[in-house]
């Protein structure tokens, strides 16, 4: 299945004086991904939301998004996106409902259909009944819930979401995240969504791309990006001792191995298979119950990019 | 494209109107404008407010303070506010946006004008207490609203060009506020130091083409500067030098 990319960044560069903020990026997005954009504070990811939707003017490279070219066409990609930028950019004088009635005017959404979604929106997201207080009484999550609303009012049909989840309670979070799971899924928006948060990223995207200082460091399925770095194995059972250790460290692809807690704990290079290694410690008197293999979080893989690069 | 300078404009006047928040001094000095312009100014005239001619030209001026605290707001509140990026990153077009935001704060000096205007003729009316219902000469009935409406629209261009570039709301105002006090006084100040001969010319030739005609050459050159001012903010609006200010 290969859908036809809706966001292609070629070489996209973007200075600020010395600062080069975006640093010659190649990306392909296809369609329907939810793509996660991750890196450090001032890796340059709200730059390249903004040079995506045409915001911004690029100094070098080229990027078309949904088919358009940002520096010609932003019109008309801003046409077909909604967008949770880094401020939630509500009117905090005007009530919920003024600020979706607003956007939903701005997205020619009138009379009838217009009160029907903004009620399907807020509904489900437990706004509906407050809907008539001004914005600027309420939390954070809420402002936050109420500006992912506002950007998915018009079903656009790529959606740019810089760190929607900041400020959420963990609860709101996941709710957030499921709900926009099933959007993408439903109505197959393509996600562009930055966020510092990995389990999230982890949970949600189908690929993600690991920013430092405007520069690509990594891209793909979050599996890939974990598969490329170490394994760890964990050994559950009984009659463990030091010789087997010994044993399993001579063996190709054991990067090491120790005992904790009574088991075996194995930290394994990406192509090393763990059944011969099973074997062994069976042959040596050993007493296996579970082995778990994890290939340990994204974040662990974010850490070592950034400890990595320079 | 007139949709979506509507649609903007609903939205400025909807914030413009809200109840509460930082608006009550805003709303008590907008009484008080009312009131003096529409009570207490042609009390003090009486009859001489609907058949004084001078009187026209005043209405020129009323509506720049009005429109100008109003136009202050537009792009510096929405960039203190955080709100700016998120509107320029929607569907609208520049000019609507710029329209928009122009379109409101008019329609707001300019109801509030026509408003005075029709109260000051209840008052003087009242205040008269003749059988006959006093009422402004056409000349005063077509003038004002059209002079107003022209001021207006000087301070909504020249707010636009100074909010598009102001960091706050505080800094945007000030830079109105002053400018509007020059275009009050510099006149007036300037005609008393003219030259004799100057002055005498410029009253024959007042004289020559008389209050009518004077009416016509003003409302022609403020119309002038309003669409001088238009055109500038159009090549000002820039997405990207907003985004990054
Ligand atoms: N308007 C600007 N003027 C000057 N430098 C800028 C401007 N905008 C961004 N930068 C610089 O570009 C770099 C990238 O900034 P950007 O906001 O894109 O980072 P980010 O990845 O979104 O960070 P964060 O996670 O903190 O939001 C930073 O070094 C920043 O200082
Ligand atoms: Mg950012």
């Amino acid at each position: 299945m290969s859908a036809p990319a809706i966001i292609r960044t070629e070489g996209l560069t973007r200075t600020f004086g010395s600062v080069r903020a975006v640093d010659g990026l190649d990306l392909e997005i296809p369609s329907g991904t939810v793509f996660g954009f991750l890196g450090p504070n001032g890796a340059g990811k709200t730059t390249t939301i903004r040079l995506l939707l045409g915001l911004l003017e690029p100094t070098g490279g080229r990027a078309t998004v949904l088919g358009f070219d940002t520096r010609a066409d932003g019109g008309s990609i801003r046409e077909q996106s909604g967008a949770l930028l880094e401020h939630h950019g509500l009117y905090e004088r005007l009530s919920a409902e003024d600020n979706l009635t607003f956007y939903a005017r701005v997205w020619r959404i009138g009379g009838e259909a217009r009160a029907a979604r903004i009620r399907a929106l807020l509904q489900p997201l437990g706004l509906w009944e407050r809907r008539g207080e001004p914005v600027g009484r309420w939390s954070r999550g809420m402002k936050q819930k109420l500006a992912v609303a506002r950007a998915l009012l018009h079903k656009p049909s790529l959606l740019f979401l810089d760190e929607p989840t900041a400020g959420l309670d963990p609860v709101a979070a996941a709710t957030l995240r499921d709900e926009l799971g099933t959007l993408v899924q439903r109505e197959g928006v393509t996600v562009f969504l930055t966020t510092h948060n990995l389990v999230e990223a982890e949970r949600l995207c189908s690929r993600v791309a690991v920013i430092k200082q405007g520069r690509l460091l990594a891209v793909g399925h979050p599996d890939e990006l974990k598969a490329s770095r170490a394994t760890r194995a964990e050994i559950t059972g009984r009659g463990f001792n030091e010789a087997m250790l010994a044993l399993l460290r001579g063996r190709p692809g054991v990067v090491r191995a120790q005992l904790q807690n009574g088991r075996i704990v194995l930290e394994l290079a990406e192509s090393a298979e763990t059944a011969p290694l099973v074997g062994l410690i069976v042959q040596s008197g050993g007493l296996v119950e579970e082995v778990r293999k994890d290939k340990g979080s994204l974040e662990d893989v974010f850490l070592t990019l950034m400890e990595e690069e320079p | 494209m007139i949709g979506d300078v509507l649609t903007v404009a609903w939205k400025e006047w909807r914030e413009l109107f809200q109840l509460g928040g930082s608006h009550r001094g805003g709303r008590f000095s907008l009484v008080l404008l009312i009131g003096v312009f529409g009570v207490f100014l042609p009390l003090q005239s009486g009859a001489e407010w609907v058949q004084s001619p001078a009187t026209v030209f005043y209405w020129g001026w009323v509506p720049l303070m009005l429109v100008g605290s109003a136009v202050a707001d537009s792009f510096a509140g929405e960039r203190e506010r955080h709100t700016l990026e998120t509107l320029l990153a929607s569907r609208l077009p520049d000019r609507a946006i710029l329209l928009g935001k122009m379109l409101a704060a008019v329609a707001y000096g300019w109801g509030l004008v026509i408003v005075m205007l029709a109260l000051s003729l209840l008052t003087v009316n009242i205040a008269a207490r003749s059988g006959a219902w006093l009422m402004f000469p056409w000349r005063f009935a077509v003038g004002a609203p059209l002079l107003a409406l022209l001021g207006a629209g000087l301070a909504a261009t020249a707010g636009v060009l100074v909010s598009l570039r102001a960091p706050t709301v505080r800094q945007a105002a000030q830079t109105l506020n002053v400018g509007i006090l020059l275009l009050m006084f510099v006149p007036a100040l300037g005609i008393q130091v003219l030259p004799e001969s100057w002055k005498a010319q410029m009253g024959a030739w007042t004289l020559a083409i008389g209050i009518d005609g004077l009416l016509w050459v003003a409302a022609g050159l403020l119309a002038l500067v309003d669409l001088s001012l238009l055109a500038a903010a159009f090549a000002r609006f820039r997405r990207a030098r907003l985004v990054l200010d």
